[in-house]
């Protein structure tokens, strides 16, 4: 009997923690312009100590403007769809589960497309223009998430089996909707379109949409853990879970929420980035085990870093061109994930 | 006929010094219907029923399949809500208590769900400290403790590593009942804990229950298929047919031939043993 102490898991998030901080400075370095790891260090001492005016080449201005901003998304979309990823495993009872299966990144996607076709006959200040997709895409992502909750209610409450078949048909419906819309419009915006359906971490935003990003995944995945336990009790069935003092009902909703919020963040600023919700929760129970207390702020991590490296991948692989993170992630994950799936067999 | 006054039966004196003297639980008068549809007529009711339990004493419900037993449970562990009538424990309603609260005070045992990742035995026991403390925390020595003692009591102590998965069905079940042990509760619901135990590993369980119900005065209801099983365990029989409690009292007052042969639609005999327990032989054809 060894029970999960502070320290213990202090540990354990120290150590990705480590290997997260040098893969962020490892795809700094990295990209369509080699930046050695020497001026990295002398750019990075002197934004940390607020000279950042000082940093005047153009190298510089590439890691600062371009890449670092870049990092800071992938690290705020995969921590946001591993830990969603983690808990819709719980939640539905279901180890295949990820961010997407209840159809929230169709219904970004549909909106997001409607927006991008709308959006030239609005005449928007270009505060709000560039802002005006990733908005979209967050309703859209919100009113899936809504409409797949009253689907996915029995007697007043969440019932897994049957949430987990509303939102599947809800997805393929939306699907079904994002192949009218993509045959029917004509636009020059076809590639802005598959943006959205294969994910992309290439859009820059303003300073503010970073925080706001930052701030929604902290609070989404503080409520979640709040729930650590009672998450591991309702993996064990949830009439077990009423009889051992979980407020069932409660638990459902609460994770049901805050973990459709994070998806709708990370679809509406990076599109439906595939694999890393899925498999990061699987590779990480695989390494620390299945207690959610531990599992939730590892995922985190894990997806951070599996993120990055898809993404620095994404980059450098065809550079100066560049892949959709998606289908990275996508050709990575998915015979990571028929190994898993294998193993867990054999 | 109120039911539930006929377990004031007298008793022998080991029994009577074993068992409190006050009521643990009362269930008075309780009521459910269940019905696909609201608006539809009930596909099943359970009619009013009504029964008490002491302190270390052990009821059994028995009954036929669709008798209300596993209904009658959900009602008394506080997932079902009844239509009319209230179940008190210890003088508090038990629909009004939280979740949390309730498992405090009531343990359950039934089949379990299949595990979807497979912790450790004491992981698994660990669960029955959940509603004891803040939902998010850190297991005490206090609780490591209370495990370990659990699992010692259902003589599983030497699993308290193993997964899940590695250990055979009687030994689950122990594990189970060491979960519901490590809640500290006053009353201990069993759903069927013998189904798919061999003979010895029932009986084992079954001793482990009426020690620690001594013990620990917890109120024991177990539902069971098992006659005579029940027979030999049971303070209180309440039998149970088509939704309706035909009758609760010690097992002697009840295992009469002409009852038994209409509740379960079976030929069978029942000889009294010595120390006033009964046994069922079922008759068949041959």
């Amino acid at each position: 009997m060894r029970p999960l102490t502070f320290r213990k898991l202090f540990f354990q998030c120290f150590i990705l923690a480590v290997i997260l901080f040098f893969v962020v400075i490892l795809a700094l370095k990295f990209g369509a312009v080699p930046v050695s790891l020497y001026a990295l260090g002398r750019d990075l001492l002197r934004v940390l100590l607020g000279q950042s005016s000082q940093i005047s080449s153009d190298y510089g201005l590439i890691i600062q403007n371009i890449r670092f901003p870049r990092i800071i998304l992938a690290v705020i979309v995969g921590a946001s769809l591993s830990v969603a990823g983690t808990s819709f495993q719980a939640l539905l009872r279901n180890p295949l589960a990820d961010p997407y299966v209840l159809g929230v990144s169709y219904g970004a996607a549909v909106a997001a497309v409607l927006g991008l076709v709308a959006e030239p006959h609005l005449a928007l200040p270009p505060a709000l223009a560039a802002l005006f997709t990733p908005l979209c895409a967050f309703i859209g992502a919100a009113a899936t998430i809504t409409a797949v909750y009253f689907l996915g209610r029995r007697q007043g409450q969440i019932e897994s089996n049957t949430l987990l078949l509303g939102g599947v048909i809800t997805g393929y419906f939306l699907s079904a909707i994002i192949v009218f819309l993509l045959s029917t419009v004509n636009s020059s915006n076809t590639r802005g379109m598959v943006f959205w359906l294969m994910g992309n971490l290439s859009t820059s935003f303003q300073k503010s949409v970073y925080w706001f990003l930052a701030a929604g995944f902290l609070l989404a995945t503080g409520v979640i853990y709040a729930s650590a336990n009672d998450l591991n009790i309702l993996l064990s069935g949830e009439k077990e879970a009423m009889h051992l003092g979980v407020d069932v009902r409660r638990v459902r909703f609460v994770v049901y929420v805050a973990a459709s919020l994070l998806t709708g963040l990370a679809v509406s600023v990076s599109g439906a980035i595939g694999y890393v919700g899925l498999i990061v929760p699987h590779i990480i129970r695989l390494i620390f085990g299945s207690d959610h207390r531990t599992l939730l702020p590892t995922s985190a991590l894990g997806g951070a870093i599996a993120m990055v490296i898809a993404d620095t991948l994404a980059r450098i692989v065809v550079a100066p061109n560049e892949l959709p993170v998606g289908a990275v992630t996508a050709v990575v994950g998915a015979p990571l994930f028929i190994y898993l799936l294998r193993r867990r067999l054999a | 006929m109120n039911p539930g006054r006929s377990s004031a039966a007298p008793r022998t004196p080991p029994e009577s010094t074993r068992l409190g003297t006050e009521t643990r639980l009362a269930v008075e008068q309780v009521s459910y219907a269940y019905s696909a549809n609201p608006s539809q007529a009930p596909l099943f009711t359970l009619e009013a029923t009504s029964f008490q339990a002491r302190p270390g004493e052990i009821v059994a419900i028995l009954g036929p399949n669709a008798s209300g037993k596993s209904t009658l449970m959900q009602l008394i562990a506080g997932v079902l809500s009844p239509l009319s009538g209230r179940i008190l424990l210890n003088g508090f309603a038990i629909h009004s208590l939280s979740p949390r609260t309730r498992a405090q005070r009531i343990a359950m045992v039934q089949q379990e769900s299949r595990l979807l990742f497979r912790p450790r035995v004491w992981e698994f026991v660990m669960q029955g400290r959940h509603a004891h403390g803040r939902s998010l925390r850190f297991e005490s020595h206090t609780d490591m403790q209370i495990v370990q003692d659990a699992l010692m009591h259902v003589g599983a102590a030497d699993l308290s590593d193993r997964l899940m998965d590695q250990i055979s069905g009687g030994e689950k079940q122990r594990v189970i009942l060491a979960r519901a042990l490590a809640q500290q509760p006053l009353l201990l619901l069993l759903d069927e804990p013998t189904l798919h135990l061999d003979i010895a590993a029932q009986v084992g369980l079954l001793d482990a229950l009426r020690r620690l119900s001594a013990r620990y005065r917890y109120s024991v209801i177990v539902v069971t298929h098992e006659l005579n099983l029940a027979a030999e365990y049971a303070d209180q029989i309440l039998l149970m047919q088509s939704g309706r409690c035909l009758r609760v009292g010690p097992p002697a007052s009840i295992y009469q031939r002409e009852l038994l042969e209409q509740v379960f639609q079976i030929p069978l005999r029942v000889e009294m043993r010595g120390h006033g327990r009964p046994r069922v032989t079922i008759l068949t054809d041959s």
